[in-house]
């Protein structure tokens, strides 16, 4: 009954089917990407509702995180007298990673809940099928607009995220810790380089993809009344996060591991 | 020479992994009459639809509508096909996003491309027709009772005049009153258009008010069909235990036992 290797077996396969279903359907709303009818109108309600909406969030995470950062390398680096390292230390790693993977995970905590709420809630009550019977692709009106918008939205909140991580880090340097206002700034401009930015923003809209993704599959597919929607809820912030980490760390080795 | 049926199944079948739902449904609706199936629930009345549909797609058998094999079709001419089709849903499936007339006017607008003004009013004059004032179609789908839900969805389902409307579960979670207005509704817009409808149902009041033939479906097979005049002396023994709802026959209820 319980044969550990039956269960190894079983976990595995299912998780290839998983991955399978996923592709597949990944594949699909790629395909109607290039696919009409575009659904503008709702495009822009949800860049609306995923980029505008989320900026107090992801601006109070950047906040607090280039500040915390700035403080840690002060201490830090102090010891090898190296405080002026602060501000190039802060810039690197907020555009580099903490911008784009904390405002990654903060929007993936917001949206692709959403997103598998409301996609689980048409389904289970029907309102996917019905789209169909009125001639209109489910794919088209509901899928294709949110995986645009999120791929459009995450760099431009990540863009704001990254200005005020870098701002936090800033002030908690020029109030707190005593650095020069001046040189913190020219520190940070000579530190920072095109291809940081440019990696942040490529990061940025691979997360998007990945939210919109993980929030529509889970809810499109989700089966079982209420508590099946709140199983795809879940399942769609757990498997965004991860992908989420997993993507940075695959970008971040290709982008940087060559660099020594 | 005789006219071809406006939906014909021949030996579908469908399963889910290891569970089979339909054993082979054979079925014909004659294009104008209203075919109505009846049979508990979980017996395959709702897969059989949603075969039709092309919701989910059959593991063998064939589907004509108008005479044309629609299983396998690719996605533009699915959808060609379904511009033919009206549906209500049981829970009426109102998107709760748009207001009620939007919900109306849906198949005009992005089905058929319809501008909105002129989808609006076709829309207004479609709730007047299943008895709801105008002022209804500013409201949103959740500020509906459940009568008035099944009324948009009824209004919705005719607004683009299709040439076949299903109805899942018409009068299911409807006071008695209620369910004989719908049923009433069912039968004037369906006279109307003159469409062709297949309903499924396990209310016999709305089965013998909407119905010119009636199907059981019993395991996922058509067991009897007649006409809705004939149900009473059917002699069969599964359909008198179903239409009189007897505990016990030869239908056993899957009940879990130990």
């Amino acid at each position: 009954m319980s044969n550990p290797l039956a269960i190894i077996g079983r976990v595995f396969l299912n998780s290839l089917a998983e991955i399978g279903r996923l592709s597949r359907f990944a594949g699909v709303a790629i395909s109607h990407i290039v696919t009409p009818p575009i659904y503008w109108r709702s495009m822009l309600q949800q860049m609306w509702l995923i980029g505008y909406n989320s900026l107090p969030v992801v601006g109070l995470t950047a906040l607090f995180t280039g500040a915390a950062l700035a403080q840690q390398i002060f201490v830090g680096g102090s010891r090898f007298n190296a405080e002026s390292v602060v501000p190039g230390v802060v810039v690197i790693a907020i555009v580099r990673e903490l911008g784009p993977v904390l405002g990654g995970l903060m929007v993936a905590g917001r949206v692709s809940s959403a997103m598998a709420a409301e996609l689980g809630t048409m389904r289970v009550t029907e309102q996917i099928d019905a789209l169909t019977t009125l001639s209109t692709d489910p794919i088209n009106y509901l899928v294709v607009p949110r995986l645009i918008a999120a791929i459009v939205t995450l760099p431009l909140l990540v863009l704001v995220a990254n200005t005020i991580g870098v701002l936090g880090g800033f002030l908690i340097g020029t109030e707190r810790l005593g650095l020069n206002a001046g040189t913190y700034l020219q520190v940070t401009a000579d530190f920072l380089e095109q291809s940081d930015v440019i990696s942040s923003l490529v990061k940025a809209a691979v997360f998007g993809f990945i939210i919109a993704l993980m929030g529509s599959y889970h809810g499109y597919n989700s089966r079982g009344g209420a508590q099946g929607v709140g199983k795809a809820t879940t399942n769609a912030v757990v498997s965004a996060f991860i992908l989420i980490l997993l993507a940075n760390l695959i970008i971040t080795v290709i982008v940087f591991g060559g660099q020594s | 020479m005789t006219a071809v049926p406006m939906i014909e199944m021949n030996g579908v079948t469908k399963s889910f992994g290891s569970k089979t739902v339909l054993q082979g449904i054979d079925l014909k609706v004659e294009k104008g009459k209203s075919l109505v199936i009846i049979g508990g629930s979980g017996t395959g009345k709702s897969v059989t639809l949603k075969c039709i549909l092309g919701l989910l797609s059959p593991d063998n058998g064939s589907i004509k509508i108008d005479g044309k094999e629609v299983t396998n079709l690719g996605s533009k001419e699915r959808k060609k096909v379904l511009t033919k089709f009206g549906m209500l849903f049981q829970g009426a499936a109102l998107f709760d996003s748009l207001p009620v007339w939007t919900n109306v006017a849906f198949g005009l607008i992005q089905g058929k491309g319809m501008n909105k003004s002129e989808a609006k009013e076709i829309a207004i004059e479609k709730l007047r027709r299943v008895g709801l004032t105008p002022d209804v179609g500013d409201l949103s789908p959740a500020e509906l009772s459940g009568g008035m839900q099944k009324r948009v969805g009824l209004a919705r389902a005719i607004a683009t005049e299709p040439e076949i409307i299903f109805f899942d579960e018409p009068t299911t979670g409807l006071d008695p009153i209620m369910a004989d207005v719908i049923n009433d509704l069912i039968v004037e817009c369906v006279q109307d258009l003159g469409a062709t409808t297949l309903s499924i149902t396990h209310d016999m009041a709305s089965a013998r008010k909407i119905a010119d033939r009636i199907a059981m479906i019993y395991q996922g097979k058509i067991i009897w069909e007649g006409d809705k005049t004939e149900i009473d002396t059917s002699n069969n023994e599964y359909v008198d235990q179903f239409i009189h709802g007897r505990a016990h026959g030869p239908i056993e209820m899957q009940l879990l036992k130990p």
